[in-house]
C-alpha cells in the first residue's frame, strides 16, 4: 500500500536495532518451513515478488511491527493463496486447531515421486528470477540529470516511499527497463519501465538542521515515479 | 499472562498455521519435506557471506576483476560461480578514504543472497530500516560501534528496486603479504553491509 506502516524509513521511536554478531539462520524449526513457501508457491502461482510484497503490507499494522519476521511472509502465501482459491480460509482454521493440538503430528506424504520440487529449488537458487526486461522504449533521463519525486502516491503497491516523494537529486545510474511495482503488485501486469538510480542529499530530505552533514541517500525509481526538476 | 509465556503461545501458533498450509500444499503437490530440507541446506551451508568473502579478496587482488566487479558485479560474481535468487542484478559499491556506503531495505528487507546468504534478523526489522536512511553516522557509532568521521561522506543505498547493493570494503593496511585466502578470512559480513569494518590484519 502506498503510505503502509511498512513504510519506515525516516520514522523514529521504534527502538533499538540490537544488532547480533551472529546467529542461526533460522530461529525456529517452523522459520526453516515458512522460507521454503515463498519459492513454492511463486512456483505455484500464487503471487509475483511484487505481489508477495503487497500481501506482507496489507497486515494489521500493529502485527507487522510485533511479530517474528517470517510470519510476515506466512500472511502473504495465505492472503494470495485463499484469494485464488489455493486455500479455503476455514479448513485452513481447523488444520491450524489441529496442529495446535497436536503439534507432532505428521506432515501428509509427499506426491512428488519424480523428485520435481526439489529439481525446481536447484534450479532456482543459483538462476532467480530477473526483473530486467527490454521492450525498446527509450529513457527520458540521462544520468547527471536533475529529477524530482512526484510528491502523491497512488492507491495500492508501490515503491515510491514517503521519504523521497516531493524531493529532489541527481541521477546517478540508468540500469534499462525493469518489471514495475505499481502495476505487477496490484494484479496488472509487468508493464515494464525504466529504473534510475537517484541520489538525494541528506540536507534535501531531511532538513538542514535535522540531516546528518556530509550524506546522501540513493533510492531506486522507475520512470513514472519522476520528473525534471524546475530549475 | 506474562510476555514470555505469551511469546512461546505465538510461536506455538504461528508454528501450527505454517504446519497446516504446509499440509495443504503437500496434499496439493505444491511442496514437499524433500524440498523444504534442501532449500535450508543451501541457505545454511551453501550460500552464504563467505562467498561475498571471496569476490572482495579477489577484487582486492585483481585490479582488473575489480573493475568488472564495478562495472557489473553479477556478472563479474558469475565468473566466480555466484549468481541467482535476489541477486539477479547486482551492483557493489566501493569505500574510499572519502565514502563510505551502507545498505538498508527500508520498505521491506531486500537483500543480495548470493553473496551474503540470507540477512540477519536486525537488518530486515523495523528499527534498523527506519533509522538508517535518517541518521546512519549516528546508527553506526551508537548501535554498531563504528565510527566514520564526519570528512567521509556516508552514503546509504536503499534497495527500492530489485538492483542488490552491497559494499567492497576497503582492504585493511598491513595485509601486503596476505594470501587471497587469508584475505577472505578478514572479509565480515557487517563490512559488505557496510555497518562494521573487515578484520585488521593480526
Amino acid at each position: 500500500m502506498s503510505s503502509g506502516v511498512h513504510d519506515l524509513g525516516g520514522r523514529e521511536g521504534i527502538g533499538a536495532i540490537n544488532p547480533t554478531p551472529a546467529e542461526p539462520v533460522w530461529k525456529a524449526e517452523w522459520e526453516k518451513h515458512a522460507h521454503a513457501l515463498f519459492p513454492l508457491a511463486f512456483r505455484a502461482g500464487f503471487f509475483g515478488l511484487d505481489q508477495f510484497r503487497s500481501g506482507m503490507e496489507q497486515m494489521d499494522p500493529d502485527e507487522y511491527l510485533n511479530t517474528p519476521y517470517y510470519e510476515h511472509w506466512v500472511h502473504s502465501v495465505v492472503h494470495h493463496g485463499v484469494r485464488h482459491g489455493h486455500f479455503d480460509a476455514d479448513e485452513l482454521d481447523r488444520r491450524t486447531q489441529y496442529y495446535l493440538e497436536n503439534p507432532d503430528a505428521p506432515l501428509p506424504e509427499g506426491k512428488d515421486a519424480e523428485g520435481e520440487l526439489v529439481a525446481f529449488i536447484e534450479g532456482i537458487v543459483p538462476v532467480g528470477a530477473p526483473a530486467g526486461r527490454d521492450t525498446g522504449k527509450a529513457a527520458k533521463f540521462s544520468i547527471g540529470d536533475r529529477v524530482t519525486v512526484l510528491s502523491d502516491a497512488p492507491e495500492g503497491h508501490t515503491r515510491r516511499a514517503r521519504y523521497i516523494r516531493g524531493k529532489t537529486g541527481v541521477i546517478d545510474r540508468a540500469h534499462g527497463e525493469m518489471i514495475y511495482p505499481d502495476t505487477a503488485g496490484n494484479d496488472r501486469g509487468e508493464s515494464p519501465e525504466h529504473v534510475y538510480t537517484v541520489r538525494f542529499t541528506t540536507e534535501e530530505i531531511w532538513g538542514a538542521e535535522e540531516g546528518e552533514p556530509n550524506g546522501s541517500i540513493t533510492f531506486d525509481v522507475w520512470e513514472p515515479y519522476i520528473v525534471p526538476a524546475s530549475k | 499472562m506474562s510476555a514470555p509465556e505469551k511469546a512461546t503461545d505465538h510461536q506455538a501458533e504461528i508454528a501450527a498455521r505454517v504446519k497446516a498450509i504446509e499440509s495443504i500444499m503437500i496434499e496439493k503437490g505444491l511442496m514437499t519435506t524433500e524440498a523444504v530440507d534442501r532449500l535450508a541446506e543451501i541457505y545454511e551451508n551453501e550460500v552464504g557471506p563467505q562467498l561475498g568473502a571471496k569476490v572482495v579478496a579477489r577484487a582486492w587482488t585483481d585490479p582488473e576483476f575489480k573493475a568488472r566487479l564495478l562495472e557489473n558485479a553479477s556478472t563479474a560474481c558469475a565468473e566466480l560461480g555466484i549468481s541467482g535468487l535476489q541477486g539477479e542484478d547486482m551492483v557493489a559499491v566501493e569505500d574510499t578514504d572519502d565514502v563510505h556506503h551502507v545498505i538498508v531495505c527500508t520498505l521491506c528487507s531486500c537483500y543480495p543472497w548470493p553473496v551474503l546468504g540470507l540477512p540477519p534478523n536486525w537488518y530486515k526489522m523495523p528499527p534498523y530500516r527506519a533509522a538508517m536512511v535518517k541518521a546512519p553516522r549516528k546508527v553506526l557509532r551508537e548501535e554498531f560501534g563504528y565510527d566514520v568521521p564526519e570528512s567521509v561522506e556516508i552514503r546509504v543505498w536503499d534497495s527500492s528496486s530489485e538492483l542488490r547493493y552491497w559494499v567492497l570494503p576497503q582492504r585493511p593496511a598491513g595485509t601486503e603479504d596476505f594470501t587471497v585466502e587469508q584475505l577472505e578470512a578478514l572479509v565480515t559480513r557487517d563490512s559488505m553491509i557496510g555497518v562494521g569494518a573487515p578484520k585488521a590484519a593480526a
